[in-house]
């Protein structure tokens, strides 16, 4: 049975007495240090990211028009392995090690690049592997985060960590096209600089990132995972998360219904997730810190309220810079109010023996409904064109949002977000 | 304490040196790695003892020649240059443009090129017959193929595009479509309508690719593919009216004949990765295909040396070079390497 962890008197005590002022207050410093892996790690792959087209185009030529069929699979491995690292992290209280591996597996995988040359079994291989390093390592990451702070705290922790995540994003292109404006045609230099930043992120993790120390009498099996949902706000939550990642839809989708509205200039295109991206990284923690004020599921839906809006103007008839501001700034509000705060939700109400693969059912039930919706909205598109397609998914959006607030209104007793599942035998 | 106390960071002194060691050491990796490569990339590329720019300036008139992008090692590395039609295998005049792909028709020459700086930017520039710029196009991709008319007025190029689509790792091609007379462009091939057996197609994922021009500057020739099927279609478009029909399925990088009864295309042949395509020329009274005697797979819009000849590109040099082979258009014959160093041909009739 899961060991009741009952009310962490210390972490409760730490946060009530200090005044949550500054971010230390309450955020310690091992969220910061999973921060800092996490940015780190993503300079190191948005740096390959960034080379991959010219990389592919030189060794591949057209054959790489074939990466579609691909696609589907690596998004398959990622959502299994996600549910295994999750397991896994619990089963042996091994949170930190299986991140390590995970993240190890990903910074390994860039000096694959340059081992397989131009062979697309073996550039796929190699995705494949960055992909299941990534699956792998996210739920135990998300919960050492979780586990590091006080129950309170969850909302500002994971702003805090996917702040810093979001400027790896920023920074990782940026490094590349410097390094490859030195290097010319020299790409396994930027594979070799990426694998080096990679360990520097492993590095961080494994010195500075300690996990949290549970007894050791108990292994959750997946049964225990499946008694989670036996908690009904979880249970609640995960149905929520999953339809409502079903109407959401991917960001490309986003960038491309912009670009048909605004007939942006095609040098301008690939700077269009830096908009979301930008809003995103200001706004994470100020919307974390919200949650943890006013509730975690009220931000949560209110962020895809905010979704809608962005919808609706890639509907409607504005047009303009106008509507490019909107929509992007709505889309990076979108993801400040939903991305993190979800998973501190979710990790406040899981025990801590349990919160790796509590974390991994969600985050998988969410990937999956938005994987389906890509589907779904390319089939809208092909049918009414993407004015219509994204009016109905308007439409699906504002039913799935009034569904999820009632079913969240129902689960939830009031703001106590913070109350965990107990005793689940 | 209870178990589910926060965690604290492990900040201690001997952590911190050792992280900073671990830093140190992966930068010098990194760094010297760097160093290494970009010494060995100009060695590859300029290192050796290739023809140097210099010469009679290039013109796009005169005798018949075969315009190329020299791939010879060497200070002329990645320029414009021409060998005799008659010799290819002779000497070389070297130019001073860099390209990355090139194709020349009717005293006009598209070059697809990537400008410096950190945000590189690719670029379609449209030549005179004296190679200078005429107009300059941002690109939204990575160059990949060109073509111009016969009368050297439509110009047509196609670049990749990343992540151009709703799921995230894949590729599509833009393809658009210059008239260097009135300055008109259709930028993507995409916005046009595309009909296949009467219905139109309205699939988001459509791509082109490889356009080829009849003597009308109107009607041209095309690769259609959706990103979903795997499949290719030739198509035959209208530039006019904006429309496209799908003619026949496997057809990639359609090359229209001088005298406009064949194209030179390359079918896929093979699911194996390695060696997809084979060239095939087909007849278009005829609609027969036949195979080219060329067994290797050629990734390449390949160009008719004459009624009888095909040319295109292949990464058979030494280092980054390509070379350019030739082989008979009726499936008779074997292939011949005519310039060694060599890529993206042209003929200057």
């Amino acid at each position: 049975m899961y060991v009741s962890s009952g009310r962490p008197e210390s972490a409760t005590e730490a946060a009530v007495e200090r005044p949550a002022s500054g971010v230390g207050a309450v955020v310690t410093g091992n969220v910061i240090a999973l921060g800092m892996v996490s940015l780190v790690t993503d300079v190191s792959s948005e740096m390959v990211t960034a080379v991959m087209p010219l990389y592919l185009v030189t060794g591949l030529g057209l054959t790489m028009l074939q990466f579609g069929f691909l696609d589907g699979l690596y998004s398959g491995v990622t959502v299994f392995l996600r549910l295994v690292g999750g397991h896994l992290a619990d089963r042996f209280a091994a949170r930190k090690q299986v991140a390590v591996a995970g993240y190890g597996i990903s910074a390994v995988a860039k000096l694959g690049l340059p081992l397989v040359g131009a062979s697309v079994p073996g550039i796929g291989a190699v995705l494949a592997a960055d992909r299941a390093g990534k699956g792998l390592r996210t739920a135990p990451r998300d919960a050492l985060i979780s586990l590091s702070s006080s129950p309170q705290a969850q909302g500002r922790a994971f702003g805090v960590h996917r702040a810093l995540d979001t400027v790896g994003a920023f920074t990782g292109p940026l490094v590349a096209f410097a390094i490859l404006a030195a290097v010319g045609t020299a790409y396994d230099a930027v594979f070799v600089v990426s694998f080096c930043v990679g360990l520097v992120g492993v590095a961080m993790l494994v010195l500075f990132v300690r996990d949290h120390r549970d007894p050791i009498e108990h292994r959750p099996g997946w049964r225990d995972g499946l008694r989670l949902l036996r908690d009904r706000p979880y249970r609640r939550l995960c149905a929520a998360s999953a339809v409502l990642g079903l109407v959401t839809v991917s960001d490309a989708f986003v960038y491309l219904l912009l670009q048909h509205r605004l007939e942006i200039r095609p040098h301008w295109f690939p700077l269009l997730p830096l908009g979301t991206a930008g809003v995103y990284l200001v706004l994470a923690l100020p919307l974390g810190r919200l949650a943890d004020r006013v509730g975690r599921r009220r931000v949560f839906l209110a962020g895809h309220g905010v979704l809608l809006a962005a919808y609706l103007l890639l509907g409607g008839p504005l047009g303009g810079v106008g509507l490019l501001i909107s929509v992007l700034a709505l889309h990076g509000v979108f993801y400040a109010a939903t991305d993190g705060v979800l998973s501190a939700a979710v990790g406040a109400r899981l025990p801590a023996s349990g919160r790796a693969g509590g974390l991994a059912v969600v985050q998988t039930g969410q990937a999956a409904g938005r994987f389906a919706s890509s589907m779904i909205f390319g089939a809208l598109w092909t049918a009414w064109g993407p004015a219509g397609a994204i009016r109905v998914l308007a439409g699906a959006l504002t039913v799935a949002l009034l569904g999820s607030a009632l079913a969240l209104a129902g689960g939830g007793r009031g703001r106590h977000d913070g109350e965990q599942v107990r005793d689940v035998r | 304490m209870s178990v589910d106390a926060p965690v604290k960071p492990t900040l201690t002194k001997g952590r911190i040196l050792l992280f900073a060691l671990i830093l140190v050491l992966l930068a010098g990796v990194g760094i010297g790695y760097t160093v290494y490569a970009v010494d060995r990339e100009d060695q590859r590329l300029h290192g050796g003892s290739g023809t140097a720019p210099g010469g009679p300036p290039l013109t796009l008139t005169g005798t018949p020649r075969l315009l190329f992008r020299s791939t010879e090692s060497g200070p002329g590395y990645g320029r414009l240059a021409t060998v005799a039609a008659g010799d290819p295998s002779g000497p070389r005049t070297v130019g001073e443009r860099s390209c990355d792909r090139v194709y020349a028709a009717g005293g006009t020459a598209v070059c697809l090129a990537t400008e410096g700086g950190i945000t590189r930017t690719n670029v379609a520039l449209v030549l005179d017959a004296n190679l200078r710029q005429v107009r300059r196009v941002e690109l939204a991709g990575t160059p990949n193929r060109a073509r111009v008319s016969a009368s050297g007025r439509m110009a047509s190029w196609t670049v990749f595009v990343y992540g151009d689509s709703y799921a995230s790792m894949t590729f599509s091609t833009r393809t658009s479509i210059l008239d260097t007379h009135t300055g008109a462009m259709a930028a993507n091939l995409e916005d046009f309508t595309t009909t296949r057996d009467g219905k139109e197609l309205k699939s988001p994922d459509r791509n082109f690719w490889g356009v080829t021009f009849t003597a009308d500057d109107n009607t041209f020739y095309a690769t259609l593919s959706t990103n979903g099927s795997g499949r290719t279609y030739l198509v035959r478009g209208d530039l006019r009216a904006r429309t496209m029909t799908v003619l026949r399925e496997n057809v990639e990088c359609p090359s229209l004949s001088p005298d406009g009864t064949r194209l030179v295309f390359k079918k896929k042949v093979s699911q194996s990765t390695r060696n997809p395509w084979r060239l095939h020329v087909l007849d278009l009274a005829t609609m027969r295909e036949t195979p080219l005697a060329e067994t290797r797979s050629v990734d390449d819009q390949a160009i008719w040396l004459d009624e009888r000849t095909v040319g295109y590109g292949l990464p058979t040099g030494a280092g980054a070079a390509t070379d350019v082979w030739s082989v008979p258009a009726d499936g008779s014959g074997a292939p011949v390497r005519i310039v060694a160093g060599g890529f993206s041909p042209a003929p200057l009739r």
